[in-house]
């Protein structure tokens, strides 16, 4: 699976993407694997309710599903416009 | 209807008449542009990031949403990402119907939506260094206004 960070999630994390190899069953399962294997990621992922998740460029939420999922961005909220 | 993600500037006079020649029976236009605005202590530059494999498609799906909801002759969406510096034009939004009504709602959603809901991220450089721009209670909160039941 490809995770995607962008903004200062991509700044922390120190990388824009990666592939990984997981079993995670959700978005936050996801999260917390992350976050107990390096200091970066859990600074990146303290506060989940600033951040936001895309799933295959859709945007969803910490509870859904990562099944058949191929890649998993994240990013704080948008400021477009 | 067309979406532009680009890096390049554009000429907000030239987009709006040529979108305008292209509308057939619209009595409306109405065109938005947002300006890089300088802040208090000086801005060197704005740096605007996207995500690219998500940013058009987001784009087309709030404009596919606004052409449901309003009944528009046309829609065009330019965005720009990169290093913009201060009073550059950042994006446009334009919307043309056959009344006025339906261009000024239609314009005042998709700007709404492209604020909290098309994958961009600004950071700003100033003599005290580089921030990222935070997104605003406000603006999330906007988009409540076009909640339908």
């Amino acid at each position: 699976m490809d995770v995607v960070y962008f903004a200062w999630v991509r700044e922390r994390i120190g990388l824009p993407k990666e592939t990984i190899e997981t079993s995670a069953q959700t978005v936050a399962d996801l999260v917390a694997e992350l976050s107990s294997k390096e200091e970066r990621y859990a600074a990146a992922f303290a506060d989940t309710s600033a951040l936001r998740v895309a799933l295959d460029q859709e945007l969803s939420d910490f509870d859904a599903q990562l099944d058949g999922v191929r890649e998993v961005a994240f990013f704080p909220p948008m400021t477009g416009g | 209807m067309s979406v532009h993600v680009q890096e390049e500037p554009f000429d907000a006079g030239q987009v709006l008449n040529k979108f305008s020649a292209q509308q057939e029976g619209a009595g409306a236009v109405v065109s938005f542009t947002g300006i890089v605005r300088d802040v208090a202590a000086g801005l060197d530059h704005m740096e605007i990031e996207h995500y690219p494999a998500m940013t058009a498609k987001a784009i087309q799906a709030i404009c596919d949403e606004a052409r449901e909801r309003w009944a528009l002759t046309g829609v065009q969406v330019i965005h720009r990402y990169g290093k913009l510096s201060a009073d550059d034009p950042i994006m446009m939004v334009l919307t043309a119907s056959a009344h006025r009504a339906d261009a000024f709602a239609a314009a005042d959603f998709l700007m709404d939506y492209l604020k909290s809901r098309a994958p961009f991220w600004k950071k700003e450089t100033t003599s005290e260094g580089a921030d990222w721009v935070a997104a605003k209670d406000e603006d999330e909160d906007a988009l409540s206004r076009w909640s339908r039941g």
